[in-house]
């Protein structure tokens, strides 16, 4: 089923927003395809009628209170940004 | 009093009850034990002040009657836990530099009772790895090094640094967490007893995430009895994390009765595998007479679809990953790496381009691509099922069994770059204790023997969940069985 090409490769490291060097594209492919081919054998498995796992352990989710329990923060939340200015975090011109 | 650091953290709790020694004391002799293991490179980062602070107030609090178990025990912290202002990386390049601004609950919990920070343990980068060789600060040694051999071996992986800090005598335990076998295996790598709770028994609050719906924290240490201790220290409910079960905390020490008599111990065929070492089915062999002669039944049982567990978690895995690792944007923390010229998309990916390592790349790729359009329900839904037939598998054999016997992984340490150009042969090594990550049940590794070489080797017992008292106490009877003495050369010192 899988067969990820160079062109393939690209696509997914610029959905991932990775860079990915051009002559990085050809040996990344080759990776994929033998790890994508070796979870393939899952194909053997018959799971007509069983539902996918939505939850690890038999429990519910449980509800919360719709409340702010939590904020104020703004120092803390910039501490750790490589670049802040007026309390915000600063991101190179966006002009699309 | 002789070597501190050789003291179990039972023992050094008793004696620190009696005053017999201060928490002082403890934390000084670790404190020069970290300093001094500096080969294993086990401590990526190392907070002997703040030892010794913390050392002090539990002393203060020991006196004033308010002891508890871990008061005064010095412990390493995985990296992927998050210290307010201290060193919290996981191991990655991407995140340099970032000091979190608040505490995970798992330590929050260990500093409540009065444990004592020694420092951030090495671990795989995103704890993506099972031989500690992906780490951004270098690959953490082995303690054990094979007979009359000074080779290097992996301390198993991800929990690297937590299983060498306490095989190697400079933490008494450390925390650890488990994605498919990041504390069992290297545990049984190290001759450590390592043990991961139910999903949902400790707080995923300030844990650096990696596969959120397997995820779960655990503890290393030398013995069944400690592990009891400082699991029953981490563990509990928090309105923090959605998925925290609110249940309450049963005291761990407690079921170390060492009665595991009429017990029915269940033996999985599907986990003899075809080229396994013929030692490590001798000691799976050895471990079901220990359990006989321990008065426990032997069941055999079938879990069809252990197979499919390691694909499927090669599924689910990395499909999460790609999406909990899209925070590392280059905005809010850690590195940024910007282009002459460019804008905000080639920030991102220059930035995630330098931070990430590859094999990290690696599992972020092939999870973007499962989950990309049109692949969804061919490769992620179609794990998610066969995820849920392997959890039947175990909810039908519990139906039948309290416990299961297994080895906990296909092999003992192996050396420095032996499998790290395969990623299938890395992923095989934790082709036991995949499942049971896969279906949130809680397991562990105790120590029961050595191969050939000299190296340790593991067998996991497993339980239902909610049940880690059935795993502890068949655990600590085959710990006794096993009656491992065996310590490694300490080379490091």
């Amino acid at each position: 089923m899988s067969n990820i090409d160079k062109a393939t490769v690209a696509k997914i490291a610029r959905l991932a927003r990775i860079k990915i060097a051009d002559d990085k594209l050809e040996p990344l492919a080759g990776e994929l395809n033998n790890i994508l081919g070796w979870v393939e054998q899952l194909d053997e498995v018959n799971t007509d009628d069983i539902q996918p796992m939505s939850s690890v352990v038999d429990v519910k989710l449980r509800w919360r209170d719709d409340k702010v329990t939590d904020g104020d923060k703004q120092e803390s939340v910039l501490k750790n940004a490589p670049r802040g200015e007026y309390g915000f975090f600063a991101v190179p011109k966006v002009i699309e | 009093m002789s070597d501190l650091t050789k003291l179990s953290i039972a023992e050094a709790r008793d004696l620190l009850k009696k005053g017999e020694l201060s928490a002082r004391e403890l934390a000084e002799a670790h404190v020069a034990a970290v300093h001094a293991a500096e080969s294993l490179n086990a401590y990526i980062a190392k907070t002997p002040e703040m030892a010794l602070e913390m050392a002090d107030k539990a002393d203060a609090r020991i006196k004033a009657g308010g002891q508890k178990g871990m008061t005064g025990i010095p412990v390493g912290i995985k990296d992927l836990f998050a210290t307010k202002g201290v060193h919290t990386q996981a191991c990655s390049h991407i995140l340099d530099g970032f000091k979190p601004e608040y505490e995970s609950t798992v330590s929050q919990k260990l500093w409540d009772d009065g444990a004592v920070m020694l420092g951030k343990l090495n671990m795989d980068e995103f704890a993506m790895g099972s031989s500690n060789e992906t780490s951004y600060y270098g690959p953490v040694k082995n303690p054990w090094r094979a007979k009359g051999s000074n080779n290097d071996f992996v301390p198993g992986g991800s929990s690297g640094g937590s299983v060498a800090s306490v095989a190697g005598y400079c933490a008494m335990g450390a925390t650890a967490s488990d994605t498919g076998g990041s504390i069992r295996q290297p545990a049984a790598f190290t001759g450590t007893f390592g043990i991961k709770p139910t999903y949902g028994r400790c707080s995923r609050y300030g844990m650096v995430a990696f596969a959120s719906s397997l995820d779960q924290a655990g503890t290393i240490t030398r013995d069944v009895r400690d592990g009891a201790i400082m699991l029953e220290s981490i563990s509990g409910f928090d309105t923090k994390d959605s998925t925290s079960v609110d249940i309450p905390v049963p005291n761990f020490e407690a079921a170390l009765t060492g009665d595991i008599r009429g017990m029915k111990i269940g033996i999985p065929k599907e986990y003899h595998l075809d080229g396994m070492p013929a030692e490590i089915e001798a000691l799976w062999q050895q471990g079901i007479e220990w359990m006989k002669a321990a008065g426990a039944e032997i069941v055999n049982i079938s879990l069809p679809h252990t197979k499919y567990a390691l694909p499927t978690y090669y599924i689910v895995a990395p499909a999460e990953a790609s999406s909990n690792l899209a925070r590392y944007d280059g905005v809010r923390y850690g590195l940024r790496e910007l282009v002459e010229g460019g804008g905000l998309a080639d920030m991102y990916e220059a930035t995630r381009a330098a931070g990430f390592g590859d094999e990290v790349k690696r599992r972020i790729m092939i999870g973007t691509y499962v989950l990309s359009a049109g692949y969804y329900d061919a490769y992620y839904l179609k794990a998610q099922k066969v995820r849920q037939l392997i959890s039947n598998d175990f909810k039908e054999a519990f139906g039948k069994v309290d416990a299961i016997l297994t080895p906990t992984a296909p092999s003992a340490a192996f050396a420095f770059g032996e499998k790290s150009d395969d990623p299938i042969a890395m992923y095989l090594n934790d082709v036991f204790t995949v499942p049971a990550s896969l279906a949130g049940i809680p397991g562990s590794s105790v120590p029961a023997g050595l191969d050939a070489n000299g190296l340790p080797l593991g067998l996991q017992i497993l339980g239902k969940a909610w049940d880690e008292e059935t795993v502890f106490k068949v655990s600590g009877v085959l710990e006794e069985a096993a009656a491992f003495k065996a310590k490694p050369e300490e080379w490091w010192r």
